[in-house]
């Protein structure tokens, strides 16, 4: 009885010792990421070209969710507004919900599955064929090379895209609302620009988008350089991408907003 | 692909988020209305403003002419202190009304403005003696129910 109890609380203590090592070796990773991104910007060709692939290459999915967005808060919006007579007020409801909550938030999470697997994916292969170490044989460090341009790649691209997200889901309830429904074309804009403070609304949307950028690329580039070099370990390597970005974005959302509300 | 081909699509999404950033600031955002061309100020006191913020548009005739710049509160007349902004190019009589008004039964609170008869306009830094409260919603329902309480009473009596 006393050993099954021993063993079940070895079992849980090794994996506590686990998730802590990983946490501090993501920690060093992060910061060695850091250290090498000026040697990283020497070469600033590196940095566009990831740019590229991560945020060029994902704008199709984020304007066209963020339209589909847009669209569907102004008919739910309308739905309930109009049962208070004031369905005016639909494009504060749009605007304020995609500038301050869905903007950020979808787009790190679409971010997440479009380009954080990608990176994920292709560190694991690279790693798993080698390439990373001789890449350390030849004195060059994978970390400058591979890893920071991806990194400020993310980072760059996240506020653009969550930027773009916003304008075109505004855009999505406009179309709804104003010619479908038949809401003022006046009091739309109207009321939007009376209730978006740039500061409160705006500014605090953007600051998300960038800690959201941080956090998502910081674990996809994780997960790749630690995934062990197997085609399972990439696979697993892969979705833990998504799962731990997913619920790293929700989470940093939930605290930020209550630092930005108090304040 | 291309290494020039590849800048120039960096540079068309930077360029592009840029725009959707400003646009946000300009369009959906307030960062714009709050410097509509040149405005002369004007201060108006109320007993009671509701749920007037500053920001909220000064009206009159339906129109926007202006915004409310600032409140503050006047301890020595126990007033609220109003700062209108209005529009330089809408010159208004030294005797207008200022009244706090609701858009809609829920709306957001507004400074209407009603142009009275005299022939002086009114100048930057004038005071707006003519007010009218917000109308309390509380208030109001507790006079009618004050009034209607006294009506009974009265029939009563006659009776």
């Amino acid at each position: 009885m006393l050993k099954r109890l021993a063993e079940v609380l070895r079992g849980m203590g090794h994996r506590i010792i686990d998730r802590i090592w990983r946490l501090g070796s993501g920690a060093r990773f992060f910061l060695y990421t850091l250290i090498y991104s000026g040697e990283s910007f020497r070469r600033i060709h590196l940095t566009i070209r990831e740019i590229y692939f991560t945020g060029v290459m994902s704008l199709l999915i984020i304007l066209v969710s963020a339209f589909f967005v847009g669209m569907v808060l102004a008919l739910q919006g309308y739905n309930t507004l109009q049962k208070y007579g004031s369905s005016e007020a639909i494009g504060v409801l749009v605007a304020l919900s995609l500038v301050r909550e869905l903007g950020p938030v979808v787009t790190a999470l679409l971010f997440a599955g479009r380009a954080g697997t990608a990176i994920t994916a292709e560190i694991g292969l690279m790693k798993t064929t080698e390439q990373l170490s001789a890449m350390e044989m030849m004195a060059v460090s994978p970390i400058a090379r591979v890893v920071a341009p991806r990194f400020w790649a993310g980072v760059v691209s996240m506020p653009l895209l969550a930027a773009l997200f916003s304008m075109v889901g505004v855009l999505g309830g406009y179309l709804v609302a104003v010619p479908v429904i038949g809401v003022d074309n006046g009091a739309f804009w109207s009321q939007m620009q009376a209730n978006v403070d740039f500061q409160a609304d705006i500014v605090n949307g953007v600051i998300k988008s960038v800690v959201f950028g941080v956090a998502c690329t910081m674990i996809a580039l994780f997960e790749g350089f630690d995934a062990p070099p197997t085609a399972e370990g990439v696979s697993r390597a892969t979705t833990r991408t998504v799962v731990n970005s997913s619920l790293a974005v929700l989470g940093l959302d939930f605290i930020l907003t209550s630092f930005m509300i108090v304040t | 692909m291309e290494r020039t081909t590849m800048d120039l699509w960096v540079g068309i999404f930077a360029v592009a988020g840029a725009a959707a950033l400003f646009g946000l600031a300009l369009k959906v955002g307030n960062l714009t209305s709050s410097s509509v061309g040149d405005t002369y100020t004007v201060t108006a006191a109320f007993e009671n403003i509701g749920g007037l913020k500053p920001r909220a548009p000064v009206k009159s005739a339906g129109v926007v002419v202006g915004r409310v710049d600032n409140i503050q509160f006047d301890s020595k007349t126990f007033e609220a202190k109003v700062t209108l902004k209005v529009d330089k190019r809408y010159p208004f009589p030294k005797d207008t009304f200022a009244n706090i008004y609701t858009a809609g039964l829920l709306g957001e609170q507004y400074v209407g403005l009603e142009a009275g008869g005299d022939e002086q306009p009114l100048k930057d830094g004038d005071k707006i003696s003519h007010t009218q409260d917000a109308v309390v919603l509380e208030k109001m329902i507790s006079q009618f129910l004050y009034n209607k309480a006294s009506e009974s009473d009265d029939s009563k009596k006659a009776e």
